[in-house]
């Protein structure tokens, strides 16, 4: 089960990025780079937000590039905004089952499990806005486990916390990915983050892996 | 939802609205055949139309805009004044009074037998007369002043609060204070403010038809109304409404240079917790605030007064009072509802087109459609929707069906203002989550747009309906004495001097432009959390 991304390139007003990389399941890899190196970029090609002009990109030796976000086996972090505001904690859960929010009692069971396994037990009533920064993380981190799928995407997920946070969600993290296998791609502009998770570690320069 | 059938339905919308809007001006232009826009510019009293047209709106302008500067910088340095709240809110009231039924209360201030002259008669000084220029600028402050004040007190309400405090610890006094502080956050609204202004003042309909008294103050709105009403000279209709098209676009095109959006002021105004330095001139900011509150409340009350006489109810039980309050609801309601469902047609196309098909221009040029209306008149629209249907039906008795449609369309720029601030700010921040969770079509709207719309469309759809339950411009065109809404019963009341009887009609009038807006922002607002299982 390899990710594989083969010369994709997509050129973006000036400047022309193509990425090379190979990921396996239960290997993370860390991508490093300044601010505007193109970081994101690589998270918007990998989750189908962005259509790359060549370049080749698979999963288990399916190609990506025609699948859109919702049906690749891949499922993103965000830095901010993984919650919406009006809806509650359990119900952004069981957004990653249901896109309708349509749950057997059976899913709902699966919804609490989750919560329970990111450590917030007892908060699936309340709104996000209840909940300090660390917590929300940990709400989107638990739809993303929940939606099952063998590709993680973290997109500087820690980088609006502060250190004590920062600390308890990276251990958080490293257990809940070795205990699943997953083929995690975690941008971030921190050396430490990586070697915390002992990833293989990447660095964008000019445009390129 | 299949993506065809939205497909489908997004094109319909579009198609709908670019021909509801441009069709009626390209019927005209048809129906005229030979087009005598240089001949009518040749005319002498055209010329002098035009150019009273763009004075009137002119000096209008400059006073609400010079009025309110003081006025908004007196209320923003009295955070805690005990009147602050109430004179905002007769403020908003201003916003959504119709336009006829505070031209009755002005009339009772400041009529010939109002309480004005009364009051300069005892002075033993000369008789203020209302009719003419000088009642369309008192009118236009009336409705202007207070716009202009909210959107300056928006702007002064911005100031960082350590600007505030460092302002005070530098020893800005007065007008230091005004220079350094609160002028630069001002002058950034000036203009947007001024041009939308302008564009009001200038297509003003009913303030003219009532106040101007006669030829010599006639403008180009009613200089049309007068051309298709009363001499059916379609080809001096259709080429003024021409000559005011090229106005409104060159004021929108000066408008777009400057590139500022104006913001609506319908935004909450809280200064409750801000605080703001000492001002030494107490007693002039409370001066300013009392001057501005009489200015605005004394026709509110004139109004009320003149209403309290023995035959209120009897007027108000009358079988045309009643039909005419029916369709005005009937309007207001449709209108609100088909607006509100136009405007978030358009959002919702435009962005898609932005955020999915990265297609930012066609993302603009969808929501420009819907602001196209800002500078058709009324009445052109009207009209052209006239010829249109004539070879087909009975236009007359379509009368409300077409009040609807042009009233909603109408409101339609002020309703995608309002909306599309939450539209685009939850797609800028949600849009990739959204898309990797897979949610789309009906769910998406039902737990995600919804939800945060829902104070927003309540706003719109309250604003929206007043605007059509007052207007008076589409029903002067279509009404007859079959169909009329309160707007038009008020306006023939007014005009055959049934004063008791206007009085209680306009009343009635604001009172349900009142309802019909508190309900629909309390008909959306977020009640206690729903489901959860």
């Amino acid at each position: 089960m390899t990710l594989e991304l083969e010369n994709v390139s997509i050129t973006l007003g000036t400047q022309t990025f193509s990425f090379s990389l190979s990921a396996r399941a239960s290997e993370v890899h860390a991508i490093l780079g300044k601010s505007g190196s193109g970081k994101s970029t690589l998270l918007n090609l990998i989750g189908g937000f962005l259509t790359p002009s060549h370049g080749r990109m698979t999963w288990h030796n399916e190609n990506l590039i025609p699948l859109p976000p919702e049906d690749r086996p891949i499922t993103t972090l965000f830095q901010a905004h993984n919650l919406f505001d009006h809806l509650t904690v359990r119900q952004n859960v069981a957004l990653g089952i249901s896109p309708k929010l349509k749950l057997k009692s059976q899913d709902w069971d699966a919804v609490n499990q989750v919560l329970d396994d990111v450590g917030l037990p007892n908060r699936g009533d309340a709104l996000p806005i209840k909940l300090s920064g660390g917590e929300q993380q940990r709400v989107g981190l638990a739809r993303c486990l929940l939606r099952k799928r063998p590709v993680l995407l973290l997109d500087e997920p820690f980088g609006a916390l502060d250190e004590t946070t920062r600390g308890e969600m990276l251990s958080l993290t490293k257990d809940v990915i070795s205990s699943r296998n997953l083929c995690v791609l975690l941008v971030t502009h921190n050396p430490d983050d990586a070697d915390f998770l002992n990833a293989f570690k990447h660095t964008i320069l000019n445009g390129r892996i | 939802m299949t993506l065809r059938l939205t497909q489908a339905l997004a094109a319909a919308l579009l198609l709908f609205v670019a021909s509801a809007t441009l069709l009626p001006l390209a019927a005209l232009i048809q129906q005229v055949g030979q087009l005598s826009v240089v001949q009518a510019l040749s005319d002498v009293w055209i010329q002098r139309v035009i150019k009273f047209s763009i004075w009137q709106a002119a000096l209008s302008t400059g006073l609400s805009v010079g009025l309110a500067i003081p006025v908004a910088i007196a209320l923003s340095r009295e955070p805690r004044f005990i009147g602050r709240q109430s004179l905002l809110n007769v403020f908003s009231l201003s916003l959504v009074m119709p336009t006829l039924v505070a031209i009755f209360g002005i009339v009772a201030v400041y009529g010939r037998t109002g309480w004005a002259n009364g009051w300069l008669q005892q002075l033993g000084l000369p008789e203020f007369n209302l009719y003419g220029l000088n009642g369309i600028l008192l009118a236009h402050v009336f409705f202007n002043l207070p716009l202009a004040t909210r959107i300056f007190l928006v702007a002064l309400d911005g100031i960082p609060p350590a600007h505030w405090r460092l302002s005070s610890q530098l020893g800005f006094h007065g007008w230091t204070r005004v220079r350094r502080l609160e002028w630069p956050a001002i002058r950034a609204q000036v203009m947007g403010t001024s041009l939308l202004i302008f564009a009001l003042c200038l297509t003003s309909f009913a303030i003219v038809l009532t106040l101007g008294g006669g030829p010599r103050a006639t403008t180009i709105e009613v200089a049309i109304y007068q051309a298709i009403r009363f001499d059916f000279d379609l080809s001096m209709a259709v080429s003024l409404a021409l000559i005011q098209l090229f106005i409104a676009i060159s004021v929108l095109w000066l408008g777009s240079i400057w590139k500022q959006e104006v913001p609506m002021a319908f935004s909450s105004l809280s200064a409750q917790d801000q605080w703001r330095p000492k001002s030494r001139l107490r007693s002039l900011n409370v001066l300013i605030i009392f001057i501005a509150s009489g200015f605005v409340l004394l026709p509110v009350v004139g109004l009320l007064v003149s209403a309290i006489d023995p035959a209120f109810f009897s007027v108000l039980k009358a079988a045309s009072t009643v039909k005419a309050f029916v369709n005005t609801l009937l309007v207001a309601i449709s209108s609100a509802i088909l607006c509100f469902v136009m405007a978030l047609g358009l959002l919702l196309i435009a962005r898609h087109c932005h955020y999915r098909l990265k297609l930012q221009r066609t993302s603009q040029a969808v929501r420009l459609l819907g602001n196209v209306i800002l500078v058709m008149p009324p009445l052109v629209l009207g009209t052209g929707l006239f010829l249109l249907l004539r070879p087909y039906a009975d236009v007359f008795s379509l009368a409300l069906l077409l009040v609807i449609l042009i009233n909603a369309l109408l409101a339609l720029p002020f309703v995608l203002r309002i909306l599309d601030a939450p539209i685009h700010q939850q797609a800028q921040s949600h849009d990739r989550l959204v898309q990797s969770l897979g949610i789309a079509g009906w769910s998406r709207f039902r737990l995600l747009d919804w939800p945060t719309l829902k104070p927003a469309a309540g706003l719109s759809m309250g604003i929206a309906a007043s605007l059509s339950a007052g207007d008076l411009g589409a029903i002067a065109l279509f009404g007859s004495d079959r169909v009329t809404t309160l707007p038009l019963l008020l306006y023939q009341r007014m005009s055959s001097y049934r004063l008791q009887e206007a009085a209680v009609t306009a009343v009635l009038l604001l009172l349900t432009c009142l309802l019909l807006f508190t309900l629909s922002q309390w008909l959306t607002k977020s009640r206690s959390k729903d489901v959860n299982p």
